[in-house]
């Protein structure tokens, strides 16, 4: 490593362009002309004729393969400036921006700083757009059928991944377009969700809840609450038991948004609502994790895209008709 | 190197050269009247399309902002290249096709660098005057008048090329907008660039570059000779009819010759002016074994190349046939028969063939080959542009996920739909899926899309609880227009079942 930051290497590069350079322009200078020992005709045309092209032209005197004569058509001079210009131009270049070892530039360019220029001008093109629907109710601009379209697009590119195209979710991603919120669903705290973040955690509750059997009760309890297949007899005994879950779950199981706690008595579930499932997250618990998107998208975009994640569960009609 | 010893001497030569101008004389005859019908046909079309509308657009636009290609009635997207790249190839071929018969009769008459080059010439003899008069002009020291000749001629050279710089750029700006933009000063950074640039280009290659382009720029130039064979038509001087050239009478006239007087008059007065100096240097021996060369050079004053047709073929020679205008001309005054530089082919001259020996030495296998890879390509082509459906559909599965279980049981994929209406009309489509019994879209499967638009659809597809196999199973999308069933587009998918 200590090879490439010595200073040898910047003296290295810097003299080897500019002796690569030279020797262009040396190359260039030297071939413009030749001094050629040019047969004299009378012995060149000695048994043939001499071609009408050979007459015309000349030739650079080269000879070869017997009879094999090279003509002497010049190329146009403009074609050797060409060649000077490029010289000139590769100095003025290497004067004006980097290329000589660590010589910064007369304009000092960097690639960051070209990406920093970018991020203004776009900023600058596309910032009053957000500012402007900033300045809105969510609601309103919900309701906006350019905002829509924009709030699309910005889903579809950062939160696909998890959500899905449709936003119908996945395992462990909640769907959001039933309308069924772990941390509420009012535009202004779907739009805190993507600003901070969530971390939906549930301990592990085997030891809580007691022994193997009572977690099967526990877990054909909760699937009572929505689903007719639990078993009714254990869900009785798991009932008993429920008072650990309470404290998160609330004692009528609808869940506490304030803590991210699902509500267990629909049928929406979002690890998987089999009994097996729910008797996995008694045991193991669950710990989920949405990312903020602050810093990353700034304030004016997400409150597009929280307009837009509320109209999937609250449909615009002047969307809609678009 | 190797070189003879005896009596040879040291020189010093340059491997570059200045270039000397070649002061092209005015041609009028058959392929002059042509290339001029070229020239109106080609620029009339390249400065006049800017300016056609069609219904409320311009006709052709290439709109590179929101990458969409307007021609006439149709709107080409990138997804679309493939037809340029069938465009492109149904140029070459027909170059390769044209170059075989008849030689190096584009860059004769419809090159842009020929094409431009006449124009520019033609501005320059209005300016400058004929031949000898710009030679003169530019032998003179510069003078009052000589420098308001040359102002007046590149000013009239820089409005042409500044006028064909604005109409390049109207093919991708629109020129109703451009019009507005230079009445208000408020041409974009790029559009003045792209004016400026090929005005420039214009300027230079036509006005000072000429047939250096051709002869040391032009790729096309080069690669030609590979088309040619001894069956191609190029531009010949018959050697065997014109050699030994010199100043002479009549090829059929007694010798000596006889005084003028003695001449039928029209015939006399011809002669008087094609061989004045013929009759004064003209000894018997020769004259009796001249050919109809009568060694005038109006070829080599007429070549835009500067080249002598009756050295043979040469790489320079773009096949204008400036040179056989100006030679017939000759004829008819000398009254020799023309076509002592004509278009002929070498089998031709080597072999006595006649004209109609020669259009039937045209149809052979290589020709043959081109017109029927030709006929092909633009019959694919025609084909495939008019079937073409003005929709595309490109489907692309969720990765998030390969399936997620729903209510009682049933798996759902997720899809992105990328729709592409390239109609220039409004359309509602419905999507539809089949493959798996069972299959359906859930939720909503209608979309509107406007005219020249596109649009991401995110669809959920539900299949129920044990139908289709673990793993991949093949489906199909059907996209279609409701107020167009021809407006339908069917795309290949996958629907992925848990095990």
């Amino acid at each position: 490593m200590s090879d490439f930051t010595s200073g040898f290497w910047n003296i290295y590069i810097t003299v080897l362009t500019l002796l690569s350079i030279a020797g262009c322009g040396l190359l260039l200078w030297s071939q413009s002309s030749t001094r050629v020992t040019v047969p004299a005709p009378d012995v060149a045309g000695a048994g043939k004729p001499a071609s009408t092209d050979a007459a015309r032209v000349g030739t650079t005197g080269h000879v070869w393969d017997e009879d094999l004569t090279e003509l002497n058509t010049p190329m146009p001079r403009w074609w050797m400036w060409l060649f000077w210009i490029t010289i000139v131009f590769a100095l003025i270049y290497l004067f004006l921006y980097p290329g000589l070892g660590t010589y910064a530039g007369k304009f000092g360019w960097k690639s960051s700083t070209e990406y920093q220029d970018e991020l203004k001008k776009a900023e600058a093109d596309y910032g009053p757009l957000f500012q402007r629907y900033l300045a809105q109710d969510m609601k309103v601009v919900a309701a906006d059928p350019q905002a829509h379209a924009i709030g699309e697009r910005l889903f579809l590119t950062y939160c696909a991944q998890c959500h899905g195209s449709d936003a119908h979710g996945n395992k462990g991603y909640p769907n959001l377009t039933d309308n069924d919120w772990l941390y509420g669903g009012t535009p202004d705290i779907i739009k805190t969700t993507i600003l901070k973040g969530r971390n939906g955690q549930m301990p592990s509750m085997a030891a809580a809840v007691g022994t193997d059997k009572d977690v099967e009760n526990v877990a054909h309890y909760v699937m009572s609450l929505s689903n007719t297949n639990a078993d009714p007899i254990k869900a009785v005994f798991g009932k008993a038991k429920f008072g650990v879950c309470a404290a998160c779950h609330g004692a009528d199981a609808h869940g506490n948004p304030a803590l991210g706690a699902p509500n267990l008595t629909d049928k929406i579930w979002l690890y998987g609502g089999s009994i097996d499932t729910i008797m996995e997250t008694i045991r193991k618990g669950r710990n989920n994790v949405m990312p903020a998107f602050d810093g990353f998208l700034g304030e004016a975009k997400v409150h597009v895209l929280a307009a837009y994640v509320w109209s999937l569960s609250n449909p615009q009609p002047a969307v809609a008709a678009k | 190197m190797h070189s003879n010893p005896a009596e040879a001497s040291a020189t010093v030569i340059k491997m570059y050269a200045a270039r000397e101008e070649i002061y092209p004389r005015e041609t009028k005859g058959r392929y002059a009247s042509l290339r001029w019908a070229c020239v109106w046909i080609t620029q009339l079309v390249f400065y006049g399309l800017p300016w056609l509308q069609w219904n409320d657009r311009q006709a052709v636009l290439f709109d590179l902002g929101t990458r969409k290609f307007y021609l006439l009635g149709i709107v080409l997207w990138p997804q679309d290249f493939i037809y340029l790249a069938a465009l492109l190839i149904i140029c070459a071929f027909s170059l390769f096709l044209v170059t075989a018969i008849a030689g190096r009769v584009w860059c004769g008459f419809a090159c842009p660098q020929t094409v431009y080059t006449e124009i520019f010439m033609w501005i320059e003899r209005r300016i400058e005057g004929t031949r000898s008069a710009r030679m003169r002009l530019d032998r003179q020291p510069w003078s009052i008048g000589k420098a308001s000749r040359k102002t007046a001629k590149h000013l009239a050279w820089g409005l042409v090329a500044l006028w064909t710089g604005l109409t390049f750029v109207g093919y991708f700006t629109p020129m109703k907008t451009l019009q507005q933009e230079i009445a208000g000063f408020g041409l974009g950074p790029w559009e003045t660039f792209w004016i400026l640039f090929y005005a420039f280009a214009t300027y230079g290659n036509a006005g000072w570059m000429r047939e250096q382009v051709c002869k040391y720029m032009c790729p096309y130039a080069r690669f030609q000779s590979a088309m040619f064979d001894h069956d191609t038509l190029v531009i010949t001087y018959d050697q065997a009819r014109g050699e030994p050239r010199g100043p002479k009478a009549r090829k059929d006239a007694p010798v000596p010759i006889a005084a003028p007087e003695q001449m039928p008059a029209p015939m006399s007065t011809l002669l008087a002016k094609a061989s004045m100096a013929a009759t004064a240097t003209a000894t018997v021996g020769n004259t009796a074994s001249t050919g109809d060369c009568i060694d005038c050079s109006m070829c080599v004053q007429v070549c835009p190349t500067g080249i002598d047709i009756r050295d043979g073929l040469q790489y320079e020679c773009i096949g204008c046939a400036a040179c056989v205008d100006a030679c017939n001309g000759v004829m008819d005054k000398v009254g020799t028969p023309r076509g002592l530089i004509r278009y002929s082919t070498e089998n031709a001259l080597r072999e006595q063939l006649s004209v109609a020996e020669i259009r039937r030495r045209a149809m052979r296998p290589r020709v043959l080959v081109y017109c029927v890879l030709l006929l092909a390509i633009v019959m694919a082509f025609l084909g495939a542009l008019t079937l073409r459906t003005p929709l595309k559909v490109d489907v692309i599965r969720d990765r998030g996920a390969l399936g997620r279980e729903v209510e009682d049981g049933a798996i759902e994929n997720v899809y992105r739909l990328q729709i592409m209406n390239t109609a220039e009309v409004a359309h509602r489509f419905r999507i539809s899926v089949s493959g798996i019994d069972t299959i359906a879209v859930a939720g909503n499967s209608e979309v509107v899309l406007a005219g020249a638009n596109a649009r991401a659809v995110p669809v959920g597809i539900r299949v129920a609880h044990g139908k289709g196999h673990p793993g991949s199973n093949p489906i199909v999308f059907t996209v279609e227009a409701l107020d167009d069933p021809s407006l339908r587009v069917k795309e290949a998918a996958v629907f992925f079942v848990p095990r």
